[in-house]
């Protein structure tokens, strides 16, 4: 029989908030997490805004030990360990191990290795000087970096993969995490993603003309899904990490638990039907959310809170004319919904599981966060969905049950479907 | 420079590759690199390339292979040292 799967702990690192209290308070008070970044202005980006986490790397010598902290360049790695372990405490479980942990096992996702670290090998291998590389480039240019920092420090010894799905992967890595211990393969998961502003791979997305840039003198303005004056998304960064479990294993062991994974979906649009690299086939989205739901067992009708992936570009429209189908509510019957992109930008890799974690939030302590920067409602979008549902201050109510869902460049697309946990 | 000399130094040098500060503090020429300092094989190499930049010389991989107790470091380090003089 299948086994049901709660989440029993959770750690985040995000630009409004290291630490699950910090980004509660932040997701309440709709604290904007963007600033003014110098560094773009002098290589003359479009966008000079970003949402960096205010993360002290010395907290690391807490987590690592000063060995292994010697050395350690790659900030994608930083970031995931810290989300990792501090969901690993949350769920109440010892840190140290002798033995493998062999019925725990990790997910963990990031889209590209530390390029500062590529950097440096290629800095080098151009300059002659190869024999300085030493030994810890290798490991933190992988792209299973950041899963392997968090495995190895915690004797994680069941499946152990890095997945890669562009802005998709985070709620998909979590999607793999339920599914791996709902068919019994094992009991627990350590599920997640991580993603570092990085000025070599938001220069690429600069060019593209994708980021916003008539706010750089006003940075918590910048990020502003779904408003007329949407101009493209805003750089973020950070990591999200959640423990999955087998449910019987969380009540034998006494854990806490915030909140149940009743289903979830990922596919492709197959770049197909309209899908391209860069954008969504709608049929493969509609596809996506509704198969989560079915397996979900739920009833459309049943979801209070859309987390949508609502970047902050064009494609907010038909994110929600897709929600809009998929969901067959529209008007004043169509849930609630909110970005969390409108506090933090868009984290790339890490936003499916920063989001997930803000989901649960929701879940647990009965609120839903405002979307901040929406002062001017794109018409297109409330000729769909009334204003009502897309709120601008927090609205303390109880909530039941939301779809996370994530669609990334690829035309690939994941959805998860969360629910307050009942016995 | 001293064997004794070299040693303070190269204590330093390998400070930030081992969690066993006690032995590292009572280090002498029979001290193991990997046995008694619990050093990941790995970071060997870190070490040589410190001790390269420390020292301005240049560790050719077969002397690097003799280097595995804190004697026969000291005894490439001198006589690389000794080859630059």
């Amino acid at each position: 029989m299948a086994k049901r799967v709660v989440i029993t702990g959770m750690g985040v690192v995000s630009p409004n908030g290291v630490g699950i209290p910090a980004f509660l308070n932040s997701l309440q008070q709709g604290t904007s997490g963007i600033k003014f970044m110098p560094h773009y202005r002098e290589l003359n980006f479009s966008c000079q805004v970003a949402g960096m986490p205010a993360f002290e790397w010395s907290i690391l010598k807490d987590y690592i030990s000063e060995v292994v902290l010697h050395g350690l360049k790659g900030t994608n790695i930083g970031y995931g360990l810290v989300a990792a372990l501090d969901a690993w405490a949350d769920a109440g479980l010892e840190r140290e191990t002798v033995e493998p942990r062999w019925d725990t096992g990790c997910i963990f996702g990031n889209s590209v290795a530390d390029t500062e670290a590529m950097k440096n090998v290629i800095t080098r291998v151009d300059n002659k000087e190869v024999k300085k590389l030493g030994s810890r480039v290798v490991e933190q240019a992988m792209n299973s970096s950041v899963t392997s920092y968090i495995s190895g420090r915690l004797g994680l010894a069941n499946k152990v993969m890095t997945n890669s799905a562009a802005c998709a992967t985070g709620t998909q890595a979590i999607l793999m995490g339920y599914e791996y211990i709902k068919h019994g393969y094992a009991p627990r998961m350590l599920v997640g993603s991580a993603e570092h502003v990085d000025t070599y791979v938001y220069g690429a997305f600069d060019s593209m003309r994708v980021l916003s840039r008539k706010f750089n003198d006003e940075p918590e303005r910048a990020s502003r899904p779904m408003s007329a004056t949407a101009g493209g998304f805003v750089p973020g960064s950070g990591a999200g990490a959640m423990i999955l479990e087998d449910l019987d294993v969380a009540l034998e062991r006494g854990a806490h638990i915030y909140a149940e994974i009743l289903g979830g979906a990922t596919n492709s649009g197959g770049q197909r039907l309209g899908g391209t690299m860069t954008a969504a086939n709608s049929v493969g989205v509609v596809r996506c959310v509704t198969e989560a739901i079915e397996r979900s067992g739920v009833h459309t009708n049943d979801i209070d809170l859309i987390s949508g992936h609502l970047t902050a570009t064009n494609a907010d429209r038909q994110e929600i004319q897709n929600w809009v189908q998929a969901l067959g509510r529209r008007g004043d019957n169509f849930p609630l919904i909110n970005s969390v992109k409108s506090m933090i930008g868009h984290s790339l890799s890490a936003a499916g599981s920063i989001e997930a974690v803000a989901s649960v939030l929701q879940i647990v302590h009965g609120f839903v966060h405002p979307n901040i920067n929406f002062e001017d409602p794109n018409p297109a979008i409330t000729d769909l969905v009334s204003l009502n549902n897309i709120p601008t201050e927090m609205i303390k109510k109880e909530v039941n049950i939301v779809a996370k869902a994530n669609f990334g460049f690829g035309d690939v697309n994941s959805c998860l479907i969360l629910s307050k946990y009942t016995q | 420079m001293t064997r004794q000399e070299i040693l303070d130094e190269l204590k330093i040098v390998i400070s930030p590759y081992t969690t066993h500060k006690d032995k590292l503090a009572e280090m002498n020429d029979d001290t193991d690199l990997l046995k008694d300092l619990q050093i990941n094989s790995a970071n060997l190499v870190d070490i040589i390339i410190d001790a390269e930049a420390k020292y301005d010389i240049e560790i050719d991989y077969d002397s690097a292979d003799k280097m595995m107790n804190v004697g026969t470091c000291i005894d490439v380090i001198s006589e690389k040292l000794n080859e630059k003089a």
